[in-house]
């Protein structure tokens, strides 16, 4: 791997002078290169990115999410996914080509309010993101606590082949669903949700240092070891494998069951 | 009224290229997807950004880029006598002006059919709050993750017992000859704002116009340092939620 230089960068700012291509949040007129945002900025090679630290998010196919449902209509959900658009979740996605708009209402799935699991189906910023819960894991929600961070640092909780998040769910006994849109929902015992939303207010605050996992690290030893018998003893025994490859092999309709976290297999 | 004394100072002891102390903060509303707060001589500016979010109503929006909105709002407290809350002409027209002044910057091609918001909220005014709205309202863009082709710093220069200043404060604003006010993207070596208000010469005009770029490089360096300082910097305290 070649050598990744790492700025701070605010939009404007001239990143690279020369032969050199932008790639990401970065634009270029002649031989110089601009940010177009704030954020790090990374010269590899003659490539130019810079790393967001702000802002809204933008949809991508096959992204995992989270969002809450708005709105029901004969059809369709509409889905707050913490975007600017509204997305839509059609009929289809849950009944299959046998629904039928009379005899099949779509409150029996999902109501207003519930929050759900979804992947996107399909975005092109022309029409609205299309969703889909067909799938393992998708569907509704399991009962917890939904977080919101910054969905550009989505990255950071997730972590190298997803190590920080699986850290913060050891540490914490609760089993934590990320969503890209920067929903998480975390479920589990109190103390543990606790002692995660801190853990990830604390991502969330630092996203932009380096060293980050072994700060969060020596975080999550320090409270365990402060409360030394409750999370710490708690840690293994809800999220036993067993429950969770039930979880994973059930039907969607149950509604309480719970989860196993989705973030292993998008890195 | 004398606005500038015999040794060359203005009304507030500033010499006559000399800018008031600026002051800029950013990301000081939680609520808001991104804000700053300006301190420029006597103003004191909110600025706040939603967005990019749906747009409301559905026929205003573009089909390939976003709708740009701007209010430009003075607090009833924010003049000696109270101001009526309801927007007035002058409101009503420097939101628009604000907002022309911002557009070249951004990049709105990339959120079509949105809208994104921009609310500068003046609860102490002084001479050049346009200035400084659109210095903050940059700051509040930058810090709500928009694409931006470049920041935007402003800065007024004019006119006043026939020598030029700059950076005009209220008394100058109003006794003076001459205001001109110029926005400036200071990567790009553009100007996206440029009004005058009174009458230059020729040669005067070039000279307070270079004196007001030249300033807004000044200004630009406090704007950028707050936008740094909110994401990067360890030493200033965070405000958190209160």
């Amino acid at each position: 791997m070649s050598k990744v230089e790492r700025k701070y960068v605010v939009p404007g700012d001239v990143i690279a002078e020369g032969d050199y291509v932008p790639v990401s949040n970065a634009y270029s007129i002649g031989e110089k290169v601009y940010a177009m945002r704030v954020g790090l900025c990374e010269l590899d090679g003659n490539k130019v990115k810079v790393i967001p630290l702000s802002g809204p998010y933008v949809p991508k196919p096959d992204d995992v999410v989270i969002g809450v449902v708005t709105d029901v209509s004969a059809f369709a959900w509409t889905v707050d996914i913490n975007s600017f658009f509204p997305a839509f979740l059609p009929a289809s996605s849950v009944y299959g080509r046998r629904f039928s708009a009379e005899k099949d209402d779509l409150r029996n799935k999902f109501d207003v309010g519930d929050t759900i699991i979804a992947l996107v189906a399909a975005f092109d910023r022309s029409k609205d993101p299309m969703l889909s819960v067909s799938g393992p894991r998708l569907g509704l929600a399991p009962a917890g606590y939904v977080v919101k961070i910054e969905p550009v640092k989505v990255p950071r909780l997730i972590g190298r082949r997803g190590s920080m998040s699986k850290m913060i769910e050891e540490a914490s006994g609760c089993k934590i669903i990320i969503g890209q849109n920067g929903y998480i929902i975390i479920s589990g015992p109190q103390e543990g949700a606790a002692l995660a939303m801190e853990a990830i207010n604390m991502v969330e605050d630092m996203a932009h240092m380096s060293g980050l996992t072994e700060k969060i690290e020596r975080f999550l030893a320090d409270r365990l070891g402060l409360t030394a018998e409750q999370p710490a003893e708690q840690a293994q025994a809800p999220v036993s494998e067993k429950a969770a490859a039930d979880a994973a092999a059930e039907p969607q309709e149950d509604r309480r069951r719970d989860k196993d976290s989705l973030e292993e297999k998008r890195e | 009224m004398n606005l500038i004394d015999e040794n060359g100072l203005r009304i507030d002891g500033r010499k006559l290229d000399e800018l008031r102390p600026v002051k800029i903060q950013v990301g000081v509303l939680r609520n808001a997807d991104g804000s700053a707060y300006i301190e420029w001589g006597k103003n004191k500016i909110f600025a706040a950004v939603h967005g990019p979010k749906e747009c409301h109503p559905k026929h205003i929006a573009m089909a390939d880029r976003a709708v740009l909105k701007c209010r430009y709002h003075m607090a009833p407290f924010s003049v000696p006598d109270r101001k009526p809350p309801q927007p007035s002409r002058r409101e009503i027209e420097l939101s628009k002006v604000i907002r022309e002044a911002l557009t070249p910057a951004l990049i709105l091609e990339e959120y079509p059919r949105t809208a994104i918001e921009i609310y500068v909220e003046v609860l102490t005014s002084d001479g050049g709050s346009r200035a400084a709205s659109i210095t903050a309202a940059a700051a509040a863009l930058a810090d709500a993750g928009i694409t931006m082709r470049d920041m935007v710093v402003a800065v007024a220069a004019g006119k006043a017992q026939d020598k030029l200043i700059l950076d005009l404060c209220d008394e100058e604003d109003k006794e003076g000859q001459v205001d001109l006010p110029v926005a400036y993207m200071p990567n790009m070596d553009q100007v996206t704002l440029l009004q005058m208000d009174g009458f230059l010469t020729r040669e005067e005009f070039e000279k307070a116009f270079n004196m007001a770029k030249e300033a807004c490089k000044e200004v630009y360096k406090v704007q950028r340092e707050a936008v740094i300082s909110k994401y990067f910097g360890d030493s200033t305290p965070k405000i958190k939620e209160a």
